[in-house]
């Protein structure tokens, strides 16, 4: 099953997320990127239903342009996170969307955050956090590892154990994941760690 | 005086001449008979279920040097019964782009069709072709939107666009993902199995279009839910054209030729003594 997690860093936040696109037992696509770009500063790391996903995500992402083109500013990720969080609340008690969201952002004069909000709409600011099956490994990982002041190299170090273990000790592993990073030059992919690779795309 | 008209309301047939019969024609209320069963929403469920054909099915499509390939078999079947041999499961939505059909045949070819018309209208609006990834993502918000309420669609929408071959797979989740190699039905696990083991980027047409005939065939073998012909088109950058339709039958004789079997003992005369 899908495994997404994330934590922050000295002056980073990063997001991981596995790469499959699972249908009960066929895996159609092991190169799903599954980590929305919001916007220049900003991550979405997502699981959950497929379709959910990706409308979700989307509208989100729109929603986040649309203020930065009328008020000139763009959302500070806190802001992104309480608007997320309160999408997802409306839509709870009328057609929910099945999304978990790992938010990370970087502000000019707060830094990086992290905010894991659930599908039932709670909000969190964390320094780490996981879902999926995925995240009993990567949390007890991290709980044992993870420092506030890491720098981005020993981060990285602990996303592979994290990615490592889940690999080795998961029965339904996902072969791939997708590392992306946030810090004061923007949001961008970071690596990909992949053990299949799909046939390359025209 | 006004008279008002209750012809309409009179039975066409007759009441009974008998007048003691009379008060239980007209004292008992309009009714239909209900089927017997505890449960009526399952039972509902299941009858709907059952008027669903095509729900097994084998579909493929891939992206290779020149051009992507579609194949699917031909067959219908509401549970075990197979209602019909002779489905065209690719539906031909313009002259370059392609739908496969898996899940409920009438949802697929409904809003296949329906795609067909929004693709025509953008093309007039717009004064060029959709793109694939558009037309994809166009059947994707609308299967988003009628999300749980009983939609079955699983389609890969293949064709020819100004950046070159496109492949999507969209499915009534609002499930839509950008590939070069997608097989969909019950079929599938077994038509993955030869497809991947068969392919490559460098095929040619021909190539593509054996392993595209031979993946479908091979589904069809070991799936008891799909069947018929395996057809096969290809999509170039003219648009699509359709390669072949082989009866999988006749294929299993052209794959697997039938051996003469080996005698081992002639019966023969046995000599009086």
């Amino acid at each position: 099953m899908e495994s997404v997690f994330g934590l922050v860093g000295k002056d980073f936040a990063i997001v991981v997320a596995d790469t499959s696109a699972v249908h009960s037992i066929l895996v159609h696509k092991t190169n799903e990127d599954k980590i929305m770009v919001l916007d220049s500063h900003k991550l979405m790391g997502a699981s959950g239903e497929t379709g959910d996903r990706a409308q979700f995500t989307e509208y989100v992402q729109k929603n986040v342009a649309l203020y930065q083109f009328r008020n000139g500013i763009p959302l500070t990720n806190a802001a992104a996170a309480n608007f997320t969080r309160g999408e997802l609340a409306t839509a709870l008690r009328k057609n929910p969307y099945q999304v978990n969201i790992i938010l990370a952002g970087y502000d000019k004069d707060v830094g990086p955050s992290l905010y894991f909000i659930d599908y039932i709409a709670s909000l969190h600011k964390v320094d780490k956090a996981a879902f999926g099956y995925g995240s009993y490994f990567a949390l007890a990982m991290m709980d044992r590892h993870y420092r506030r002041d890491m720098t981005v190299e020993e981060a990285i170090e602990l996303v592979d154990k994290c990615i490592m273990e889940i690999r080795s000790r998961l029965v339904i592993a996902p072969p791939n994941f997708v590392i992306k990073i946030v810090d004061k030059d923007g949001a961008r992919d970071y690596a990909w760690r992949e053990s299949i690779k799909d046939a390359p795309t025209a | 005086m006004m008279k008002i008209d209750f012809s309409g309301l009179e039975p066409s047939v007759p009441f009974k001449a008998n007048a003691d019969d009379l008060d239980d024609e007209i004292l008992a209320a309009p009714s239909f008979a209900l089927p017997v069963t505890a449960d009526f929403d399952g039972f509902q469920k299941a009858a709907v279920q059952m008027v669903k054909p095509a729900k097994g099915t084998t579909t493929l499509a891939f992206i290779f040097k020149e051009g992507v390939m579609v194949a699917a078999d031909s067959r219908a079947s509401m549970g075990g019964y197979i209602s019909s041999q002779s489905v065209k499961k690719i539906i031909e939505i313009n002259p370059y782009m392609l739908g496969t059909m898996a899940g409920g045949a009438a949802d697929c070819q409904f809003w296949h069709r329906n795609l067909g018309i929004k693709c025509r209208l953008h093309e007039l609006a717009n004064k060029r072709r959709i793109s694939v990834a558009g037309a994809s993502k166009l059947l994707a918000n609308i299967l988003y939107s009628y999300r749980g309420m009983g939609l079955s669609v699983g389609t890969m929408i293949a064709g020819w666009d100004e950046k070159g071959p496109g492949l999507y797979y969209v499915d009534s989740e609002g499930g839509r993902l950008k590939g070069t190699r997608f097989s969909v039905g019950s079929g599938s696990p077994y038509a993955y199995g030869v497809l991947d083991s068969g392919y490559r980027f460098d095929l040619s047409v021909e190539e593509a279009a054996e392993l595209a005939r031979r993946s479908i065939y091979h589904a069809t073998f070991r799936d008891g839910a799909s069947g018929g012909v395996a057809s096969v088109y290809h999509v170039g950058p003219n648009g699509w054209t359709k390669l072949s339709g082989d009866d999988v039958g006749e294929l299993h004789y052209k794959y697997y030729p039938v051996e003469p079997t080996t005698v081992e003992q002639e019966m023969a005369e046995v000599p009086m003594a």
